[in-house]
């Protein structure tokens, strides 16, 4: 049982009867049930500057006699609730209702929660902010691999884009302070813009209580939050710096947050980071760099009836990409694959050149409350992003220093949540939703522009209701419909158009006007109609074990990426084509989760299972002949796609010094329509870890980990031929074998020490890839070109005061 | 209240910011590509006799596959003057991207090559380091044969190299293959 803590509200009404003596006043109240209206029973109040004090009777009623005028301390108190205080004047009898509160929920961090969900019936795991702070030089994506079930899709070794059972991008919603992000996530290359130091602690949702958030969560959801504040009078801050020897740079976090009893707060939080080229345990990564500044401001208030959140983040990342990734035509991607070293390799430098990213993204939102008594709470919120993509790639004279891609995506979007809790046992969350995009190709490019310009249009809505059926057994269930619509301006080439597509057959009321030299403009313009649903149901256990059943409907729209893309992708040497055919896609998803937490021991069994019905995929279909020699086209296409798996979480104390943790992923994808694997699913995978923690000696720990990583046996085979002209021969394209198995030991180890009155000092030292492993990942897109990063010897200062 | 008025400047604040960058918002921002080429013509002069070998492409990578010409045989045992020319031909007039190659000279380089026994080509031209860049040729035929001439245009290549593209590296700009006979 968590420990039950409480907040009390006080409402007052006054009566009119004026008495003329003094000494004479009756004072009466009622404590009432915030949420429910019900009376309470037992509770204490207390006069404490006259010491009298009585308790409820069962209608809740309470009531002190002959009080004299003047004032009045009040002390309310019931079973396990904070004493609440508050100061009244009596010249008059009086009546007051006082309002006690048990949502524990609302009431912030005050009460530590070690296993608090967003849902009980929710299959998720999550990650604290101490192990956050361990990442705060990497990225989202490295922070999340901690969960098992989660890998990430690679661009070399800044750009990680999370993937949760072997589904990533538009497949995935990613909430940061409740605002689900959109910063062009549909691309490969597009990792989160999201700084993590700027966060307090992730959720990984991986069972289907996601439809407060949308429809579309076929893989899952990440949900990253903020801490909450107590009410009360403090100035606190931390400062972390990092240091690494690869890549000889790291970071510098700083955050100060001030809170008033009144219930208002602030933080303001900045962050720093800088790396020059990494190294590969061979050679330096040449063009691997990042520098990344970011900044976040928060502000609100908080009560029990009412409040509001302001907040705004800034993140500013630039990305070198590996100059030996940049290729011209499917020849050179031949010598690369065939080259066991990157093609440039030369001395460190701090120098970001071509290709690079640079990303700028900006999010706002503002978000209040009111609760209602006897009902529920209501929470409006206003968002808006602005996602600002320039990418750079190697160009001739003058465009040198011209993007090849930029894009700029603006969303804003209006919703409301209303929570209807009053009953104890029937708990329901429903809303609306309403979204306006805007995509901007922004013009100077030299180039035509892969994604096009578009506005898009949502409106959704949704109702999810959760019933305990009895002390250990709760169930939930949701629907959610989503209208969207999307319009797009786009020139295609008039031979595409017609011959290669047909689409002057198939959309002939998208052309939008007379063919111009080889183009033709267009406006295709599509809309959609989604429903989604979910259910659940979790029932408790003796000796702390707990079953949780999840089944989800999910359907998502095809992104922009999939419906448009056209155009020539350097990094990956291929051409990639979208088709206007594309369809939503629609899922199936079952989870299962039994789990087991005691202080000594614990672990979780999730085996899941997918069905996606109309999986759309990029695959390579062809060869075409340019100017540059032959590319693939990878072109979009849809399968039926079915995924399984369980994900295997186990902890123990050994002693109280020793603990062991482990974890195992296993992962099969199939394309049933054709018969073969999935392409891009993440191996099997597992890790353990042994740490020794000393509290006695200034919180000493030190911990071993180890991951493995099997060879992914299971691909689909697209390699190819294509006709070297210089060989006078066909060579042979493997572009889909993949790398072989690899490990990897890291060493942590971190002390405290108490270096001033109210503050602490934490170090760290830390080793990563401890034997300097050479080794490649298939899910990195850059695989064929490098190895992954080699030993980093990785040292931390955090301050908090 | 305090809320109303922060909504507002919320509001206007996205406003302003999404207004301020509409000053690169227009509504027919489709370039064109300005780094195409569309058009490789090779020269090949031996007095009198004039022989091009073109590849054209008009709408660049997608749309319709480019086309090869060559104007006729070259001669055994002979000895031709080559000049390379690249085009961007969706300009008015069309652009002439040798000279980009020739002001980063240090930056590119032509690799020729052929399987008919006897063809070779020499680069007559060098960089400001004194390397070959390939805009300028001479190519001498041998005895007679069919094959093909293959011409590459590497950016960013190591120079100088062994002249082959293969270990050149760098990233291929231009690769084109022509079927020409030396009779």
């Amino acid at each position: 049982m968590i420990k039950l803590f409480c907040y009390c509200v006080i409402a007052i009404c006054f009566t009119t009867n004026v008495m003329a003596q003094d000494c004479t006043y009756t004072f009466k109240g009622k404590i009432i049930d915030f949420h429910n209206n019900t009376p309470i029973y037992g509770a204490s109040v207390q006069i404490k500057n006259l010491n009298k004090y009585t308790s409820t009777n069962q209608k809740g009623e309470f009531e002190f006699k002959n009080l004299c005028k003047g004032e009045l301390v009040i002390e309310v108190q019931h079973i396990a609730c904070e004493t609440k205080n508050s100061t009244i004047t009596i010249n008059q009898n009086l009546y007051k209702e006082i309002l006690l509160e048990h949502h524990l929920e609302e009431l912030n961090e005050v009460v530590v929660k070690t296993n608090f969900k967003t849902e009980a019936t929710s299959i998720e795991q999550s990650i604290k902010k101490n192990v956050l702070e361990g990442y705060s030089d990497k990225s989202l994506g490295d922070a999340l691999k901690n969960v098992s079930g989660v890998s990430s899709l690679n661009t070399g070794n800044t750009i990680v884009k999370p993937m949760i059972h072997g589904l990533h991008s538009s497949r995935l919603l990613i909430i940061n302070n409740n605002v689900r992000m959109f910063d062009q996530e549909w691309g490969d290359e597009h990792a989160p813009n999201i700084d993590i130091n700027a966060n307090n602690s992730i959720e990984v949702i991986k069972g289907a209580n996601t439809l407060k958030f949308g429809s579309d969560a076929i893989g899952g959801m990440i949900l990253i939050k903020p801490k909450k504040y107590a009410i009360k009078d403090s100035l606190f801050g931390s400062t972390l710096v990092s240091f690494n020897s690869n890549g000889l740079g790291g970071n510098i976090n700083s955050e100060i947050v001030k809170t008033y009893k009144s219930g208002f707060y602030g933080k303001i939080q900045m962050n720093y980071k800088q790396f020059g080229d990494f190294k590969a345990p061979d050679y330096y990564l040449t063009n691997s760099g990042t520098i990344s500044k970011n900044a976040s401001f928060r502000f609100g208030y908080n009560s029990f009836e009412k409040g509001f959140d302001a907040y705004y983040s800034y993140v500013d990342n630039e990305f070198a990409i590996l100059q030996s990734s940049h290729i011209g035509n499917v020849n050179d991607l031949v010598n690369a694959i065939n080259s066991q070293e990157p093609r440039v390799i030369e001395d460190f430098s701090y120098e970001i050149t071509f290709p690079k990213q640079s990303i700028l993204h900006h999010l706002g939102k503002i978000e209040a409350y009111k609760r209602f008594k006897g009902f529920g709470k209501l929470t409006v919120q206003y968002d808006f992003q602005i996602n600002r993509r320039k990418e750079f790639d190697l160009r001739r004279g003058d465009l040198s220093n011209t993007p090849v891609i930029d894009l700029r995506l603006f969303t804003n979007s209006l919703q409301t949540d209303l929570r209807i809790d009053y009953s104890d046992n029937l708990k329901i969350n429903t809303g609306i939703l309403a979204r306006y995009q805007q995509n901007d190709a922004v013009a100077g490019t030299g180039t035509s522009p892969l994604i096009p310009d578009y506005d898009k249009y949502v409106f959704g809505t949704y109702i999810i209701g959760n019933y305990d059926i009895n002390e250990s057994t709760e169930v939930s269930a949701g629907v959610r419909y989503d209208f969207s619509r999307i319009d797009a301006q786009k020139e295609y080439n008039v031979t595409d158009w017609r011959e290669t597509y047909n689409y002057d057959e198939l959309f002939p009321e998208f052309e939008a006007g007379e063919v111009d030299g080889t183009d033709i403009p267009t406006n295709p313009n599509f809309s959609y109609h989604n429903i989604s649903a979910s259910l659940g149901l979790s029932k408790q256990f003796e000796n702390n074990m707990s079953l949780l059943v999840n089944y989800g409907l999910a359907s998502r729209v095809p992104n922009p990426s999939e419906l448009f893309s056209d155009g020539l992708h350097h990094s990956a040497a291929r051409i990639e084509i979208g088709l206007l055919t594309m369809e939503k896609e629609t899922a199936n998803k079952f989870a299962i989760s039994l789990e087991k937490n005691s202080d000594n021991f614990g672990f979780s069994v999730s085996p899941y299972f997918k069905h996606i019905r109309n999986y759309i995929q990029l695959i390579p279909v062809g060869i075409t002949t340019t100017i540059r020699g032959a590319f693939p086209v990878w072109q979009y296409n849809q399968i039926n796609a079915q995924i399984f798996g369980v994900d295997l979480d186990v902890n123990k104390k050994i002693n109280s010094k020793f603990d062991y943790k482990g974890s195992l992923s296993l992962l099969r994808g199939d394309n049933t329509s054709e018969d073969i694997p999935l392409i891009h699913m993440p191996a099997a995978n597992f890790s353990n870890r042994i740490s020794y923690t000393n509290n006695a000696l200034n919180k000493l720990k030190i911990s071993l980990t180890h991951k493995s990583v099997l060879q992914q046996k299971r691909y689909p085979d697209y390699n190819f031929y294509t006709f070297n002209a210089i060989a006078q021969e066909n060579v042979f394209v493997d572009i889909s074998s993949t790398p072989p198995a690899y490990s990897l030991f890291n060493l942590n180890t971190s002390a405290v020490f108490k270096a001033f009155n109210k503050g602490s000092l934490e170090l760290e030292f830390n080793i990563e890839n401890l034997f300097d492993v050479s080794y490649r990942e298939h899910l990195n897109r850059l695989r064929y070109f490098a190895d992954e990063l080699g030993r980093n010897f990785n040292f931390k200062i955090k301050i908090k005061y | 209240m305090k809320t109303i008025k922060l909504l507002a400047i919320l509001f206007i604040s996205a406003l302003t910011l999404s207004s301020c960058s509409d000053d690169d918002h227009d509504d027919d921002d489709h370039d064109h590509e300005e780094e195409l080429i569309t058009t490789v013509n090779y020269t090949l002069t031996n007095g009198n006799d004039v022989i091009t070998l073109s590849f054209v492409d008009l709408d660049g990578e997608g749309g319709s596959d480019g086309t090869y010409s060559v104007s006729g045989s070259l001669s055994a045992n002979t000895t031709y003057t080559g000049a390379i020319e690249l085009l961007n031909e969706t300009e008015d007039p069309a652009e002439d991207i040798t000279v980009e190659v020739k002001d980063e000279a240090d930056e590119h380089e032509f690799f020729y090559s052929s399987n008919i026994t006897g063809v070779s080509v020499a680069k007559t031209d060098t960089d400001g380091d004194g390397n070959p860049i390939g805009i300028e040729t001479t190519l001498t035929t041998g005895d007679t044969g069919i094959g093909t001439l293959t011409i590459i245009l590497k950016h960013e290549p190591t120079k100088p190299n062994d002249g082959t593209a293969d270990n050149a590296g760098g990233s291929t700009d231009v690769e084109v293959t022509f079927a020409i006979s030396v009779q």
